[in-house]
């Protein structure tokens, strides 16, 4: 449904979108997801035909966007990450009007604003001014003016930023019924947005393609390593940082170990496992065969940004040992 | 066509929806009332004097009120248009609806005919304003039908222009104030140079006042339809719009 081979977008000085190529099968809900000023948003504008690309191609439903963006736009509905509301409509006559927009006839524009009101829930505010709608009542409107066309591919710019959790929720679930009928593209900075919706997973950071994957082999990935956080204490005396952790990495299946915090005796680190293996029981008898004391010991979870290091495989700098300084005296 | 009249339309909505329409017309209207006052009360008094001197001069409602109060509207003029104007496409570019138009399947130049059209509209709803005056000069004389017609006409195409160059103004910028800003500047250096040509007579001057929208609409205000002065006016609506389409594919290019 979706063809992208090669895109790239140069703005003035910057590379925004730099040689990405990934395909969207019909039917598929797929997460696009990246830090942000990772190059989400403006991927989906060349696949809106609101930007052309600078190298590469793009085609929706088999039109290109730079050869037939007329025809590209009929089969895109597009929810741009701010919703393009005129606050001075009532919800019914934006819907009207961005529905004689996308090409409906007068004959079918009632029915259909009907159906969108009902399915993106907002028939009870179908004659309040779009203006006086609170975020989450925006944010469906937006959708609903999306789907109004009935269009083959759905492109979504973080369509629950900024919403509340309950908002989130709704969203989510409306975007799943969504599923089927569209294809669906939705950007998001955030991880368990793209478990909660999606079927695939394309990872972009400064402009590059990570990875692309099924929700399922990414979150295998990332499950199979674990993170936990440790704080060991001496009962006499001050430790050696170093031999701590050089204690620490003999454990079986430790990938490696980062210091994290050093104050009064207590040091904290982080420790990362290899995939599949469980490392915490491990871990704390070594603490306490060693004569230390365990203070804390709790898994974390990997953060977006350690995925991408694990995807990318570039070496994280490891955090500097912040010795908390000691007040100085004057 | 459908497209442009759907564009129209929502220009037309969101201007009667805020308070913009109304304080034109009502700034119009008060202002030509001004206008329209004094030139009657001026045409009156000269009427007396002449019957009171038992000389007979000769009366014309359409010489004497009509064209100076035509002029003036369309000085007048040039203060609304950047008030319709500046909002036209920098609102859109600010609050982001700009992408809902420019994704959906219509022509760059649908969009700009449709908001330009929308702003003729509103600007001949506030000429309109002065019908009620006019109105009563045919209920109290027989002014000539036909001059009234043509002067407003003639408004009507400068008006057209001036609306044209505002639109492409407001492409260029996210900011109403400064749209505004930059096309009263533009309109008001449009207006004065036929004043700085006033007593120049070389081949430069003639250019520069050829240029100048007033000097256009006298033939129009005097009731005088020519050729020459429509082709002025069309051609630089032409022009003004094909600036904007351009300046709005730019924005596709730089955004």
């Amino acid at each position: 449904m979706i063809k992208v081979q090669g895109l790239t977008k140069r703005y003035a000085r910057t590379v925004a979108v730099d040689n990405i190529s990934f395909e969207v099968e019909k039917g598929q809900i797929v997460g696009f997801l990246g830090p942000n000023g990772a190059g989400k948003t403006t991927t989906m504008r060349v696949l809106t035909c609101f930007l052309p690309p600078t190298a590469g191609t793009a085609t929706v439903a088999g039109f290109d966007v730079l050869e037939n963006p007329h025809e590209v736009k009929k089969h895109i509905g597009y929810l741009p990450e701010t919703p393009p509301l005129y606050p001075e409509m009532e919800v019914s006559e934006y819907l009207t009007f961005v529905g004689r927009l996308k090409g409906i006839s007068t004959a079918d524009i009632g029915r259909r604003v009907a159906e969108v009101t009902e399915r993106c829930a907002v028939g009870d505010v179908r004659s309040k001014l779009i203006g006086k709608l609170s975020k989450g009542y925006r944010q469906r409107v937006g959708l609903a003016q999306a789907i109004i066309h009935n269009p083959d591919v759905l492109v979504l710019d973080e369509p629950t930023a900024g919403l509340d959790p309950k908002q989130i929720i709704e969203t989510r679930e409306l975007i799943k019924h969504l599923a089927g009928d569209h294809t669906i593209i939705l950007s998001t900075h955030i991880l368990p947005e793209v478990e909660h919706s999606c079927q695939r997973v394309v990872i972009i950071n400064k402009g590059k393609l990570v990875a692309t994957d099924s929700v399922e082999n990414l979150t295998n990935r990332l499950r199979g390593a674990e993170a936990v956080a440790l704080e060991v204490a001496s009962s006499n005396g001050p430790l050696d940082p170093a031999m701590v952790q050089q204690r620490l990495e003999q454990v079986a299946g430790v990938s490696r170990v980062l210091p994290r915090e050093m104050k009064e005796g207590r040091l904290a680190f982080e420790v990362e496992s290899l995939q599949g293996s469980h490392i915490r029981a491990d871990l704390a008898r070594a603490v306490v065969n060693a004569g230390w004391n365990l203070n804390e010991l709790r898994t974390v979870g990997l953060s977006l940004e350690d995925i991408f290091l694990q995807l990318t495989g570039a070496e994280k700098n490891p955090a500097p040992a912040t010795q908390h300084p000691e007040p100085k005296e004057a | 066509m459908t497209n442009v009249w759907i564009i129209c339309r929502k220009e037309l909505k969101s201007y009667f929806a805020s308070p913009i329409a109304y304080l034109l017309m009502a700034f119009f209207a008060l202002i030509f009332g001004f206008g329209f006052f004094t030139a009657t009360r001026d045409f009156v008094r000269f009427g007396f004097m002449a019957q009171m001197q038992g000389r007979n001069m000769p009366m014309n409602v359409n010489e004497q009120v009509i064209r100076p109060l035509l002029g003036f509207a369309s000085t007048v003029a040039l203060f609304l248009i950047p008030m319709i104007t500046m909002r036209l496409f920098a609102e859109e570019k600010k609050t982001g609806t700009i992408e809902l138009l420019m994704t959906s399947p219509i022509y760059d130049w649908e969009i700009i005919l449709g908001k330009w059209l929308g702003a003729l509209l509103l600007y001949m709803c506030v000429l309109g304003m002065s019908a009620i005056n006019i109105a009563l000069l045919f209920a109290f004389g027989k002014p000539d039908w036909k001059p009234i017609l043509i002067g407003y006409l003639g408004l009507i195409l400068q008006g057209g222009t001036l609306l044209a160059i505002g639109a492409f103004i407001s492409t260029t910028t996210k900011n109403q104030i400064i749209a505004g800003g930059v096309t009263f500047f533009v309109c008001l250096l449009l207006w004065l140079l036929s004043w700085f040509t006033a007593y120049d007579s070389t081949g430069y001057a003639s250019v520069v006042n050829y240029l100048s929208i007033v000097t256009h609409f006298e033939g129009f205000a005097k009731g005088v339809l020519d050729s020459k002065d429509v082709i002025f006016y069309i051609s630089m609506i032409f022009f003004a719009l094909f600036m904007t389409s351009r300046s709005m594919e730019s924005l596709r290019w730089r955004a």
